[in-house]
């Protein structure tokens, strides 16, 4: 028995190993519980997103999943009126087009927050991780994602940001700190609410069903304890003759 | 109810198999924790047949059409996500629970004499078992789909000669298209089947043979006579009721595991589905860093382990063949005048025990980018990844055992 545990703990230490990996990220306290900021989050990405991003894979009516009525997903969600709200939530930018004009097309977001390693903590990191950088074609750049061929959406909102840039030994240039230098509409505490909203409603995007999926697996846990205690006292009851 | 068997009995020998494989199939008495892999690997291949039969219902094999597909299956198919994590972690399982069932092989000499032929069947299982995943991970049509199945294919091209005409006959294509997918679709369809007769083979081989166990003593060559029977084995009991009710056991154990990760943790934070996999495969985007899932590892490190040289690049790809192939002869390798690890000596538990630990390291390496120093390790691991092997016919033959007991032992 000693031998299996050390065989698993060491089976364990490649997990701790990739854990560890990439940029520092915010925490953003993701829950899909709170329904108030995923029905501000999805009130946001249309807004603000869906005029470049898609969430192709996402139907607007599944927004009913986080407590909103067709009725409101249709008056204040769903802009195409001649879309029907069980429709995917998709768009009509070209893609080809976009590519020449950002550089390459935004990319559809509906999987975003498991593509990227820490999930919605990247993707609330990186809206709030833009900072002015006049070198670039749309004058910002990204803390976690350098060289971003997108423009800060939310500039109104957050502000601008100036970095502080150091140096490190290898010449390799990091951002120390960033510091709003032009307040926008929102305090800094405010725009971390939207940020949030933003990243909780694109972490409920990226797998609808999770929430059900981590219920019914309560239930399953639950009936296998059972069968379990019931499949041992059956074997116990076959084997006592066993010598 | 008694005169249909009759009926059937006449035409088809169903209680003749009733009898001889489960209600008068001795085996061991004193199987131990390891002893529930074998029927679980079986479990899990039924679930991923069904669950890839379900999947196929909605999933289509097209290059433009595949990705999206998953994705209608995970939020649109009734209980789709379900069927879909059932099947992503069930690869996953396949591969723990056959890793783990070789390990007992290892570790009990289940693979000695009478059992060579049984062990070289389950070696031909691994294999297809290999290829049905490989062409399994391209069906996703994520980034790392594509780009694994693009890498893998290409060690092909790295042998002389044939080498380019050969990755081009594989992929139907110059690159990873929708050819190769549609190619990929039909294999990942029709390996399982045959998985599942290599499975029936294996079984029919092992009980002629009888069943090993851990005291690694013919249980047949001991004394004669059971309760059941005068002509069977002292030390056998029953396969049914006995090791029915206790792989019922196995299983709702098993269920709670597997089941766990399928509703708490499908993407095993990247190791049973990798991040890069949820964005649609790109062929002018390469990812960052390419590396294959977690059970193919320990061979991808040993491939990269080996430099080129002669200008080639074909030997990495013959060591990480070799690797394999050298299991074939494991049964003719291991010279040692007893079977279990229980009475061989400190030689080999110390060998086994580094062998473990250096295929987790190799499996480690496998995943992360190659670095100098990384490198350095993965080679010293292929190195005793082959000593371990190559090494047997010596330090198994002057290793101290244990004298073995006339009986089993509980």
């Amino acid at each position: 028995m000693k031998r299996l545990i050390a065989i698993l703990s060491l089976a364990l230490l490649p997990f701790a190993g990739i854990a560890s990996e990439g940029p520092a990220l915010e925490n953003a306290n993701i829950d899909l519980r709170d329904q108030a900021s995923l029905q501000r989050g999805a009130k946001y990405f249309v807004n603000y997103c869906m005029g470049c991003h898609s969430i192709k894979f996402f139907r607007y009516e599944r927004m009913q999943d986080f407590g909103l009525t067709k009725e409101q997903i249709k008056e204040n969600l769903l802009f195409d009126k001649s879309k029907k709200v069980g429709a995917v939530m998709d768009i009509n930018l070209p893609a080809a087009a976009a590519a020449e004009w950002f550089g390459t097309a935004p990319p559809d977001l509906s999987l975003t927050a498991r593509r990227r390693h820490g999930g919605g903590d990247w993707i609330y990191t990186y809206l709030k991780g833009f900072y002015k950088d006049d070198s670039r074609p749309f004058g910002v750049n990204n803390t976690i994602f350098p060289n971003v061929g997108m423009p800060h959406v939310l500039v109104e909102l957050q502000g601008v940001q100036e970095a502080e840039i150091e140096t490190d030994e290898h010449g390799n240039k990091h951002v120390k700190s960033l510091k709003v230098v032009e307040p926008g509409k929102l305090s800094p505490e405010e725009y971390d609410q939207v940020a949030r909203d933003l990243a909780n409603f694109l972490t409920w995007v990226s797998e609808p069903v999770k929430l059900k999926r981590q219920q019914l697996g309560i239930w399953v846990m639950i009936f296998l304890a059972i069968f379990f205690v019931v499949s041992y006292l059956l074997k116990k009851e076959y084997w006592k003759d066993v010598h | 109810m008694s005169r249909l068997i009759e009926w059937i009995d006449e035409r088809y020998p169903l209680t003749k198999v009733w009898r001889e494989h489960l209600a008068e199939y001795y085996a061991p008495k004193n199987f131990n924790f390891w002893y529930f892999f074998g029927s679980l690997a079986m479990l899990v291949l039924v679930n991923q047949i069904v669950t890839g039969i379900w999947l196929t219902m909605n999933y289509k094999p097209d290059a433009n059409l595949a990705f999206g597909s998953v994705e209608y299956i995970m939020r649109d198919v009734n209980w789709g996500w379900l069927i879909r994590y059932l099947h992503s972690t069930g690869a996953s399982f396949f591969f723990i629970v056959i890793y783990l069932h070789m390990f007992r092989g290892l570790i009990y000499g289940s693979y000695r004499k009478p059992r060579e032929l049984l062990w070289i069947i389950g070696v031909i299982i691994y294999l297809a078992m290999m290829a049905t995943a490989f062409f399994g991970y391209l069906l996703p049509w994520g980034q790392m789909s594509y780009w694994g199945a693009q890498v893998i294919v290409n060690l092909f091209a790295a042998i002389p000669v044939i080498g380019d005409d050969l990755s081009v006959w594989i992929r139907g294509d110059y690159v990873i298209s929708d050819a190769t997918l549609n190619r990929f679709f039909a294999f990942h369809y029709l390996l399982p089947f045959i998985l599942a007769a290599l499975v029936f083979i294996h079984i029919v081989a092992l009980h002629k043979v009888g069943s090993n166990n851990p005291d690694g003593i013919e249980i047949k060559k001991g004394p004669k006579g059971n309760r059941w029977s005068p002509d069977a084995p002292a030390d056998g009991i029953p396969f049914h009721p006995y090791y029915t009710v206790k792989d019922i056991m196995g299983v709702a154990g098993f269920l709670i595991v597997f089941l766990a990760v399928v509703f708490f943790m499908p993407e095993m934070g990247g190791f049973f589905l990798e991040h890069p996999n949820f964005e649609p495969a790109n062929p002018l985007k390469t990812p960052e860093h390419i590396a294959p899932v977690w059970y193919f590892t320990p061979f991808y490190a040993m491939l990269r382990a080996v430099p080129s040289f002669a200008g080639t690049q074909v030997w990495g790809v013959l060591v990480m063949g070799a690797s394999i192939v050298i299991l074939f002869f494991l049964p003719w390798l291991d010279k040692s005048p007893v079977k279990s690890i229980r009475y061989k000596g400190p030689i080999f538990k110390i060998m086994i025990t580094l062998f473990v630990i250096d295929f987790l390291v190799l499996g480690y390496l496998g995943m992360k980018p190659a670095t100098p120093g990384r490198t350095l390790v993965a080679q010293i691991g292929t190195i005793y990844y082959f000593f371990f092997f190559l090494a047997m016919p010596i330090y198994s033959k002057i290793d101290k055992t244990k004298p073995v007991p006339e009986r089993v032992t509980q």
